[in-house]
């Protein structure tokens, strides 16, 4: 074997083993890297629910109860097998609408509810102008869920 | 081939080819963005804020795909002691730093009116803000050595660690839950069916290949003043300075 080819192998080498090792390193960290918790995770107890933490799903369509001149908000997060009830003051996101994904921070109460100090919302991958969204409405498909049949949601 | 590995043809070649390139990175960037900003038909819940996306997509896309020429060109320079590829190297650093900050304020930009944030620390920000520093230290690391050889070994080397940093940013929205949507084109299974309407998906893809030429002309046009900077006490070189003075009038 040439010197030359040495060299590039062990530099391939030595980038795949730095790979594994640092995908091997995320994967220890899987917990702390994940931005939120789905509802069934932390009602499983997944999640750090004893200090601050997000909650990710989709607002539950006629969940939303608006009071207080519409700025205090309380809605039901699903990830379409569990639900978590969210209390928020403040203003919302344009995007914030009934099956919309949204992303929560705050913390759980003792009656179970997510008093959040921050909503955010969350879009999926998908563009289209507003007739086909229509259009796709008025023929019965859904235009805010990723999946036409979705087992459980992942925002 | 190997004609042009020499950095007097090279230099030569990358001067007849960057008007080519250049006239053919406006035209695209006129037409996609006509595309982009007139023909589009506004997203049914952004409105017309998505637009940003035919900056924001392509930006993000070469900021990985520069950061992989970089790496690449910095292993053939190790191994086969390639100059051209070590002058690649360091002429594509600040293209892919300018670009990887473009993507990084536009989806800022973008994120207030959609997600109602500048900036928060998810998996996929803090992946590609990385790249960013990435490109940084690369750039101060090369700039720091002053022995050509060295520098661009050091560089290489730097180049060659970050790169994991590229699946990282490319896989971070499926790993892990991220406030990112995933990704639109580009994942395997959403090659054949883009979760983008055509007429909105044509101007990103236009302006994707506009970024994609206007990389390789600005990189020709880096690497020709670094051929001219390392080959400066060549005979060819004071050739061409001298004739260039000469049509300025500087040089008698």
């Amino acid at each position: 074997m040439k010197a030359r080819h040495k060299k590039l192998f062990l530099i391939i080498g030595g980038v795949a083993v730095l790979t594994v090792a640092s995908l091997l390193i995320l994967n220890a960290f899987r917990n702390n890297l994940v931005f939120y918790f789905t509802p069934t995770q932390i009602l499983a107890g997944k999640a750090p629910i004893h200090s601050v933490f997000r909650v990710g799903g989709l607002v539950e369509k006629g969940s939303i109860k608006k009071s207080g001149g519409g700025l205090t908000v309380d809605f039901v997060v699903t990830d379409l097998h569990k639900a978590i009830r969210v209390h928020y003051h403040g203003i919302l996101p344009d995007l914030f609408r009934a099956g919309q994904g949204v992303v929560c921070q705050g913390r759980l109460n003792a009656r179970g509810q997510f008093i959040a100090d921050q909503v955010l919302a969350k879009h999926d991958a998908k563009y289209m102008p507003p007739e086909v969204a229509q259009e796709l409405k008025d023929h019965g498909g859904s235009t805010t869920q990723v999946d036409p049949a979705p087992q459980s949601y992942r925002p | 081939m190997y004609k042009y590995a020499s950095p007097k043809n090279f230099y030569a070649l990358a001067g007849r080819l960057i008007p080519w390139l250049g006239t053919i990175t406006l035209l695209l960037f006129v037409f996609g963005l006509y595309l982009g900003l007139y023909v589009a038909p506004p997203d049914y819940q952004q409105g017309d804020s998505y637009r940003i996306m035919f900056i924001h997509v392509p930006a993000a896309w070469m900021s990985m795909f520069i950061y992989v020429m970089m790496a690449g060109a910095g292993l053939v320079g190790l191994v086969w002691n390639i100059k051209l590829a070590d002058m690649l190297a360091t002429a594509s650093a600040p293209i892919g730093a300018s670009l990887t900050l473009m993507a990084l304020v536009t989806g800022s930009l973008w994120g207030k009116p959609t997600w109602g944030t500048y900036w928060v620390w998810d998996a996929r920000l803090t992946s590609e803000l990385l790249l960013f520093f990435l490109y940084m230290g690369f750039m101060a690391l090369q700039a720091a050595i002053d022995d050509p050889r060295r520098s661009a070994r050091a560089g290489a080397v730097l180049a060659l660690v970050g790169v994991v940093d590229i699946p990282i940013i490319h896989f971070s929205v499926v790993w892990w839950n991220t406030l990112h949507q995933p990704a639109s084109i580009g994942s395997l299974g959403r090659i054949v069916s883009p979760t983008i309407y055509p007429s909105m998906l044509h101007p990103l893809l236009i302006m994707s290949i506009a970024f994609f030429v206007f990389y390789f002309t600005v990189v020709l046009i880096r690497m020709r003043g670094e051929i001219l900077a390392r080959e400066r006490h060549t005979g060819w070189v004071t050739q061409i300075v001298r004739s260039g003075m000469e049509t300025q009038g500087k040089f008698p």
